[in-house]
């Protein structure tokens, strides 16, 4: 390994670092560089310990039982969910849906929200960087209703055409739908400018926060989106739990999507009354010691300050790209102003996927493919890139190898 | 990749110069595989001169496995019978899939293929050729997917 230079912002790597059992282990022979943070990060001790105790000592089903146990696990689900309110500055916690992830968050406002609201011609705006989960659910949407799917253009720096976009912003449009950030190329969207212009027309505005919620700290209230969406194992936390966060008189007009148990107030066969928020929109046993375990994460991540966090991040993403570029025959994909902590790239002759393995004999995991962003990877011209995403726990040192695979990698196909 | 040297250099040296490249038109038989998760995208093209693979080739976009696999493919199957080359795609499949596979003779070079065993992500790159390939024979319409 070579050295690498002394990284400028004061975090306690190696303290953090052993925080994470599964970042101590050896793959392949080699020290695990873990890159591929924004396919799903590791957890800290912390999050499995929440997720244990609450197995030891709390477990039962929640809002049902009178017993003691039933009333502990309720409290430590209901506790989790103001932890995340806490978190995302939503005004109440009526606001906060626990739900299995982002792609649950988004599938249930394309039910329950759009549906029921759109018209033959009617538009749902998105773009071009969508990730899957934020592209199906609205065109089975309109396969459905006969609304239609509009797409704004991005650049050759996988930057979004504003202008394109306010061009497509119609009487007709219903709802915009975008990422924060572009799991694919790392480009940060200006959501603040999508935001005031969708609102202008009336528009209400969801935003897929899958990739941007463990890089910046987030204020619905202050980014005054009417829905925002994210999982909580980029989060640090358990894979199986997520959130939609909704404007409450937005959740109230809606229907619930799914039936069963915890969402009634009473069920007869004459008719059913649906439970208040957040409950309409949580049918079922939900995943509790998931949600512990997403507050467990939280506070971990708020302990080390988001702020810390990001300027690390940047520090990481600027040291890739200056290091990566000095590659000949590598190209960046994805070279917006505004990026978070993620480089997609190509190298001339090497598929991707060779790479990816390549990498891993060196013990080091990055994603390749397309990254369930056909569209966006498409655009760019390639038919998949190799990324590399980088959480706090990552160091320059373990970039170094990154770069020093990735020309073992060229070589190995000259 | 830390395949035994000798197959790494075989699956170097047919992914640089991949043998039979290119199309054929029809009437000759084609199908089109797809893998998602890279993205690899194969059509292969076959005339059958009764029951023999009198030409076969290839083209489209992969990773080096897939296109090596590919291009020994094509030199394995042209000239040999349907019934023959069908039963070097089931024997692939044991060599992609089985540890104790035994090592056939009429594997030849193929037999380059079996240190992909070690790398299970990618088995399905070395395969696709092989069900594109099946699919192209039997004249199906329906492009090929590996997931
Ligand atoms: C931008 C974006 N949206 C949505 C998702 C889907 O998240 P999940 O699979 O946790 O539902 C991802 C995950 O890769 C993502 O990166």
């Amino acid at each position: 390994m070579s050295a690498a230079p002394a990284h400028p912002v004061p975090l306690d790597i190696e303290r953090l670092r052993a925080d994470f059992p599964i970042l101590s282990q050896r793959i392949n022979g080699q020290p695990l560089a873990y890159l591929d943070n924004g396919a799903s990060a590791q957890r800290p001790l912390a999050v499995i310990e929440a997720e244990r105790n609450y197995a030891e000592t709390m477990h039962a089903n929640v809002h049902r039982g009178v017993h003691t146990l039933s009333q502990r696990a309720t409290d430590a689900f209901e506790a989790a969910r103001e932890r995340v309110r806490r978190f995302i500055h939503a005004r109440s916690t009526r606001e906060v849906i626990f739900t299995k992830g982002t792609t649950e968050s988004i599938n249930l406002v394309a039910h329950s929200f759009l549906r029921p609201r759109v018209k033959p011609g009617d538009e749902i705006l998105i773009t071009w960087l969508e990730h899957h989960a934020n592209i199906v659910p609205w065109q089975l949407a309109c396969e459905a209703t006969g609304a239609v799917l509009k797409v704004a253009p991005i650049d050759r720096n996988g930057e979004l055409d504003l202008d394109a976009f306010r061009a497509l912003l119609s009487d007709r449009t219903r709802l915009v739908a975008t990422a924060h950030v572009s799991n694919a190329l790392g480009t940060v969207l200006p959501v603040r400018e999508i935001v005031a212009l969708a609102h202008a027309r009336g528009v209400p505005v969801l935003l897929d926060g899958a990739q941007a919620i463990p890089h910046f700290a987030l204020d619905v209230q202050a980014l005054d989106c009417d829905f925002y969406a994210f999982s909580g194992h980029k989060l640090y936390g358990p894979d199986g739990i997520g959130v939609l966060y909704g404007r409450e008189s937005l959740l109230e007009s809606m229907p619930p999507w799914q039936g069963g148990g915890d969402m009634i107030l009473s069920v007869s066969f004459a008719g059913t009354t649906y439970n208040q928020l957040p409950f309409k929109f949580e049918a079922g046993t939900p995943h509790m010691s998931g949600a512990v375990g997403l507050a467990a994460a939280i506070d971990y991540v708020d302990a080390i300050g988001l702020d810390r966090i990001a300027a690390w991040e940047a520090d990481l993403l600027q040291y890739a790209t200056t290091k990566l570029a000095q590659i000949e025959d590598l190209r960046i994909i994805g070279t917006a102003r505004d990026k978070a902590s993620l480089v997609s790239f190509v190298v001339a002759g090497v598929h991707p996927h060779d790479i990816g393995t390549i990498l891993d004999q060196h013990g080091i995991a990055i994603r390749t493919g397309h990254h369930c962003a056909m569209p966006a990877i498409e655009f760019m011209g390639v038919p998949a890139t190799a990324r590399a995403s980088f959480a706090f726990y990552n160091t320059r040192a373990e970039i170094d190898r990154l770069a020093d695979a990735v020309r073992s990698a060229r070589d190995m196909f000259r | 990749m830390d395949l035994k040297d000798l197959s790494r250099d075989v699956i170097l040296d047919h992914n640089k110069r991949p043998r039979n490249f290119g199309r054929l038109e029809p009437p000759a038989h084609e199908a089109r595989g797809h893998n998602p998760l890279c993205g690899d995208q194969l059509t292969v093209y076959a005339v059958l001169e009764g029951d023999v693979v009198k030409d076969v080739r290839f083209d489209g976009s992969g990773c080096a496995i897939s296109v090596a696999s590919a291009s020994l493919m094509t030199e394995a199957v042209k000239g040999k019978t349907r019934a023959e080359a069908e039963h070097l795609y089931a024997a692939i499949h044991d060599l992609l899939t089985r540890a104790d596979a035994p090592s056939l003779p009429e594997l030849g070079k193929l037999a380059a293929l079996g240190g992909v065993r070690e790398f299970p992500a990618r088995v399905k790159c070395a395969s696709l050729c092989w069900h594109t390939l099946h699919a192209a024979l039997e004249g199906a319409a329906a492009p090929v997917s590996t997931e």
